[in-house]
């Protein structure tokens, strides 16, 4: 269970009889249904916190208020969110409080008619359990200046936390958003006092937050709402950061900072910001050009495409739209002196904007990878052009950097490193892509033959954090002192520090944490401060091989044998275990992956294109739920596509043989008369000490010694996805190329899922067949599990080996395994199954040097090789 | 040094023992309605039998019996036979006029037994804790399925109903446990009328409260998950934060942990004897109950540990017996935050 938490509350409005008509109407006419469903549609817009106000000449509020109160509380859709219970008449709060369970925040209590009064309310408050909005109001009215606004809330503080005991965290302040561009001169300041405020009270008042009615500062603007939602953005833009931390808000109507025309947001922010005595006029000269009422979409639309071809090609870009921009490329093209022109001016212009956008988290990386298809797309038309002048003149090539990029030897992931590429093109950097599965000799070759400027080196199984070593051992040994940079699910800083520099001396290795970082890394050693930036990273990482070493020697492991006597002990003599329905093994072709589709899971799939949160609240983030929401649309729009149109062919291997376990091994037999072992299976033991009672694993553990069984199985869901892989690529669309591998892994995985259901319920059986929800399938809720060779429970991916030959090699399953035991199509799962019911996923760990000698006896293995294997988990 | 400056000072040394429950062991003794009459309401117009809080008046020796029992095997705290005596609940018998009645003289049983307790063992001193139980009316549940705006009682009735059972008990007891909440509305409508008490006695005593958790969706009956119904609960600033009742140890375990994990004071569980059988019975037994609260102590979720339905002295014994020796939870310190909530927690951070 996760605790909902959030930086900036947006309070819906729509159930506040001021700021909506509708909601007025219904309640005055008693139609309470329906004023319940505006109530449900706020929440499920992202309202985290719903504001209701009853306050109204027509209305009852005592009555109304708790009529609806007790009717939200039978809706738990509503009342799964806090509640803030709005009025300005103390009874109708009061009468509130006594309808809801939960804390909800009294909005609100003030010092205008005095202390006495004020303190009797908030002790009030407090024995309701309640937090409070105060508002900065007192017995000389309203606060409109600055220190005025401050004054009252200190005081209120200090009154609240001294003399009602009132926990400082539990008051929100409100210092008054009032109308600005009245045309009353003294209204001038009032948005920029209120920052002021903010400011002091955050300063001063520890642990206090602030609160405000949005909709007032734009109160001279009624009826003009494209006026009005730019007030609004550019206030909070300001607001924010100055410490406001929540507001009355209609977030679905909220514009964009950056999507405001430039023209209008400059006089706005003249208005909020005070900046010029003839603010006021100027924006009243253009609010009429911008009453576009609730079409805006259209009237932008139509907008972009009448301003300048810079204008028009910077647009497309920002919004990552393809449409018009062959046309404007070849318009563009047409006005320049040379090809080159349009590159080096609107388009890298265009794409700078992208970049700071970027760079200052206000747009997110699946719009970044949009801009670049435009981008790649404008380019490619002009390339003819330039290929032709450079022929004809004998010139020689411009880019800000050349960087060679691969994923190496027996990986054949490339999602994250087809990511960094293209931000990387998207900065102006040319990249040489190697693709996957690329030898070190290839990969010093081309970084020769194109004079890159650093190779970037990408990979997610373990095995490749070897494969970087020694390529970076080869950069040393042929001399070379370019930047090596490091990326990758499996890489990390500290790997980096501890194996893979010490094998560069001569040049830098450096661990990229994402793509966002890529660019300010790249930029750097590109730059002037490369010789610092090295040597800063450098230090660093001698102190992280420093920590690294006194943690090793830190952490007690148990010798093997000590280990194996606190194994994990089931009573099989009360056990029998459950038997498969067939033994051997049967082959799926051609899976039905609309079977497979309700089984994906999402999250993984956002944190691929470096969104991160849980689905499906991501998709109503503050931040980025709209990039979110905008990519997960594509993703089922393109889903549609691969299954109606069989874009890959999807295929499953499952197989069942008489198992037992033979100490930290598992013997295979090929049928019931359990003779000869068709083969063993080899597990690993945690040798870490454990805390009182708990066992010191290995997977064999879940295995009775006798008469039982194991399963395994190999999915696939990326038979062909190469051949559209290349052709997305072709076409320049990064975008669609990603977004389809993304997908075909959440296939794979989805498909994993799904088998293992199946075999649980019809296969091995053992499993009734009541629906468990997919979230309980994420959360891994069921008996049984299925661990995969390579991963936390059995680290070794040598074991694929004889995983794939129970299976039947790669003419069952379709998957071919590298030398490196990654499995192509990348698009694929492999795993054993055990159904203990409990047996459970945990870590190995790492592993000490003797039972690494034992492994490599019983797997008739020399050590070196299986140290090698093994290199990530040693101890030593 | 007082009763409960002395437990204040056991609280930091070890996982100390309430109770098990009332309801099962005066079952166990198969009263008739003649029995719950006594001679007080020997002429009670209406049926009596089953009102166990009753027997507090008209059979005095039963409980103060009971309370004995788990006193002499290890309790530390013996919650007073009012789960009932209110008038609210004593309405049900038409006894709602004689609800103080029963609570003043249930608080007296159990003060009487716990001081000759005390004087026995000086060194154990055993406290009593006046149970404010939650009542047969809600405040957040509609009973009429076609009107879900409908309330069968107000909050201000139920404010008034535990003030005055409260003020009854409380020159008897050493402090309050508001428990059983399956309604969060009425826990908070406790905790005002408790508030209201200690500013007419002029003092406070010691505030208890404990959650029940309905069924394995983790949620209180009112809907609620355990973050929030203690983010809901937190301003009574209580001595102690719990959860009992409905479910067995092994079912209960997630929410102990996770009220251990989010709470800054005591946490306490008193969970039933297992899950009721085919006949409606607890018959956990108090080995296999005692070795699931143990693992609780063992990873530090709990201070204090009892028993709910069907716990009986033996099980209580034998929990005593498991964690004797135990070090208690130490209540983490939580930053402070804006936390607000509806069925759900939700905080401002940052």
């Amino acid at each position: 269970m996760t605790i909902q938490t959030a930086n900036f509350i947006n309070i819906g409005e729509r159930t506040n009889v001021a700021g909506s008509a509708k909601f007025k109407r219904l309640v005055v006419d008693r139609e309470f249904g329906e004023a319940l469903t505006i109530a449900r549609q706020q929440v499920e817009n992202g309202a985290q916190i719903i504001d209701i106000n009853m306050d109204d000449g027509l209305i009852d509020g005592v009555e109304a208020m708790q009529t609806f109160l007790n009717l939200i509380a039978s809706e738990p859709d509503i009342c799964k969110v806090p509640i803030m219970i709005d009025s300005s008449k103390w009874e109708v709060i009061e009468a509130g409080l006594k309808c809801v369970q939960g804390k909800s925040v009294v909005n609100s209590i003030s010092l205008k008619e005095g202390e006495e009064a004020f303190l009797a309310q908030a002790r009030k408050v407090r024995q309701y359990g309640a937090a409070t909005v105060i508002m900065a109001f007192d017995e000389n009215g309203q606060a409109e200046t600055a220190d005025h606004k401050f004054e009252i809330c200190k005081r209120a503080y200090d009154l609240l936390t001294k003399e009602v005991n009132f926990p400082p965290e539990d008051i929100i302040f409100d210092p008054n958003i009032f109308a600005v561009a009245t045309g009353i001169e003294e209204h001038n300041n009032y948005a920029v006092a209120f920052f002021e405020a903010c400011k002091r009270i955050k300063a001063e008042l520890p642990y206090a937050r602030i609160s405000g009615g949005l909709s007032n500062v734009s109160f001279a603007f009624r009826g003009n709402n494209v006026l009005r939602e730019a007030m609004h953005s550019v206030f909070l833009y300001h607001a924010i950061p100055a410490g406001l931390d929540m507001a009355i808000v209609n977030a679905g109507q909220l514009t964009i900072y950056d999507d405001i025309p430039a023209e209008l947001r400059e006089c706005v922010e003249d208005v909020i910001l005070n900046r010029r005595d003839d603010a006021t006029d100027r924006l009243l000269d253009v609010a009429d050009k911008y009453r576009g009422g609730k079409r805006r979409a259209k009237v932008e639309d139509k907008e972009w495409r009448s301003g300048t071809v810079s204008e028009r090609l910077s647009y497309a870009l920002v919004r990552g739209i393809t449409k018009h921009i062959l046309d404007d490329t070849e318009e563009a093209r047409l006005a320049a002196k040379r090809p080159l022109h349009v590159i080096e001016g609107p388009l890298m212009d265009g794409m700078n904007v992208v970049g700071d956008l970027f760079g200052a988290g206000k747009m997110f990386l699946p719009q970044v990878v949009k801009s670049a298809r435009v981008m790649k797309q404008a380019v490619a038309h002009l390339m003819p052009f330039m290929d032709a002048e450079k022929e004809a003149m004998g010139m020689a090539d411009i880019s800000n950097g050349r960087i060679v990029m691969a994923t190496v030897k027996g990986d054949v992931h490339d999602i994250g490193k087809n990511i960094v590429g293209v931000v990387l093109q998207c900065n102006g950097y040319e990249i040489i892509d190697l693709g996957v599965m690329v030898p070190a000799e290839k990969i010093l070759a081309a970084a020769v033959e194109h004079k890159a400027d650093m190779i970037g080196l990408s990979g997610l199984i373990t095995p490749s954090l070897d494969e970087m070593v020694y390529i970076a051992s080869e950069m040393q040994r042929v001399g070379m002192d370019m930047p090596l940079l490091i990326g990758g699910a499996t890489t990390s800083k500290i790997h980096t520090a501890v194996k893979i520099e010490p094998a560069y001396e001569d040049g830098p290795s450096i661990y990229v944490a994402d793509a966002s970082r890529a660019v300010g890394v790249v930029s750097t050693l590109l730059g002037e401060k490369k010789d610092e930036f090295t040597q800063d990273i450098r230090a660093q990482y001698v102190k992280s091989r420093e920590a690294h070493l006194r943690g090793q020697t830190k952490k007690k492991r148990l010798s093997l044998v000590a280990a194996r006597a606190n194994k994990y002990q089931l009573d099989w003599e009360n056990y029998t275990p459950p038997k498969p329905t067939f033994l051997g093994t049967k082959t799926f072709k051609d899976y039905d992956l609309s079977l497979v589709r309700p089984y994906i899971d999402w999250t993984p799939f956002f944190a691929t294109w470096e969104l991160k949160g849980r689905f499906p609240a991501i998709l109503d983030n503050n931040l980025y739920g709209e990039a979110a929401r905008d990519l997960y649309k594509d993703a089922q729009a393109m889903l549609d596509k691969i299954i109606a149109g069989k874009w890959v062919r999807a295929q499953a291997t499952i197989g069942f043989w008489p198992a037992a376990k033979m100490g930290d091994d598992i013997q295979i037999f090929e049928d019931e008369t359990r003779k000869e072992p068709l083969t063993v299976l080899h597990t690993l033991r945690q040798q870490i000490e454990k805390k009182s009672g708990k066992p010191n694993f290995a997977i064999s553990d879940f295995v009775a010694p006798a008469q039982d069984y194991v399963g395994g199985f190999c999915v696939t869901a990326g038979l062909d996805e190469e051949g559209r892989v290349q052709k997305y690529k072709d076409d320049k669309d990064d975008y669609n190329a990603i977004l389809f591998q993304a997908l075909t892994d959440r296939l794979a995985e989805a498909m994993a899922e799904h088998m293992h259901e199946r075999v649980r319920r019809e296969f091995w059986g053992y499993e009734s067949s009541e629906r468990v929800s997919s979230e309980d399938l994420i959360a891994e809720k069921y008996a049984g599990i299925r661990p995969a060779p390579g991963y936390p429970a059995q680290p070794d991916h040598t074991e694929k080996t004889a995983l794939f030959e129970l299976l039947g090699g790669e003419e069952a399953t379709a998957v071919h395994l590298t030398e490196s035991f990654a499995m192509l199509p990348a698009s694929s799962v492999s795993g054993l199954y055990f159904s203990h019911p409990d047996s459970l996923y945990f870590g190995v760990g790492k592993i000490e040097k003797d039972q690494v000698k034992d492994y490599a006896k019983r797997k008739n293995m020399e050590l070196r090789t299986a140290e090698r294997w093994l290199a990530p988990i040693l101890n030593y | 040094m007082s009763i409960w400056k002395k437990i204040e000072l056991s609280m930091r040394e070890r996982v100390l023992i309430l109770d098990g429950a009332m309801g099962t062991m005066l079952q166990g003794l198969k009263l008739t309605e003649d029995d719950f009459r006594g001679q007080k309401f020997a002429q009670w117009p209406s049926p009596v039998q089953g009102n166990n809080d009753l027997l507090s008046i008209t059979k005095p020796e039963a409980i103060r019996a009971v309370h004995d029992q788990f006193f002499r095997v290890g309790a530390d705290f013996i919650e007073t036979n009012t789960f009932n005596a209110n008038s609210i609940s004593q309405a049900d018998y038409g006894l709602q006029d004689h609800a103080d009645d029963i609570a003043m003289a249930a608080a007296k049983i159990a003060r009487e037994i716990a001081d000759e307790w005390t004087a026995k063992t000086p060194e154990k001193p055993r406290a009593v804790l006046g149970a404010l139980g939650p009542l047969s009316k809600t405040l957040s549940l509609s009973p009429k399925v076609e009107d879900p705006g409908y309330r069968a009682v107000s909050f201000d009735e139920v404010v008034e109903a535990y003030r005055s059972q409260a003020l009854a008990m409380f020159d008897h007891i050493d402090g309050f446990l508001i428990e059983t909440v399956f309604d969060t509305l009425n826990c908070k409508a406790a905790i005002y009328a408790v508030k209201d008490v200690f500013s007419t006695k002029g003092h406070e005593i010691p505030l208890l409260i404990s959650g029940t958790i309905t069924d394995k969706s983790g949620r209180t009956l009112s809907g609620q998950t355990t973050e929030a119904f203690w983010t809901s609960i937190a301003h009574a600033k209580p001595f102690a934060v719990g959860l009992n009742c409905a479910l067995g140890a092994e079912e209960l375990r997630p929410y102990v942990q996770a009220l251990s994990k989010i709470s800054d004071t005591y946490v306490m569980a008193y969970p039933n004897a297992g899950l009721p059988n085919a006949f409606g019975e607890y018959d956990q037994d108090a080995d296999e109950m005692a070795g699931l609260v143990k693992e609780w102590a063992d990873e530090g979720f709990v201070n204090i540990l009892g028993g709910c339905c069907g716990s009986t002295p033996e099980h209580i014994q034998m929990i005593a017996d498991a964690v004797e020796g135990m070090a208690p939870r130490n209540p983490p310190k939580i930053e402070p935050a804006l936390r607000l909530s509806g069925l759900e927690p939700f905080a401002l951070t940052g």
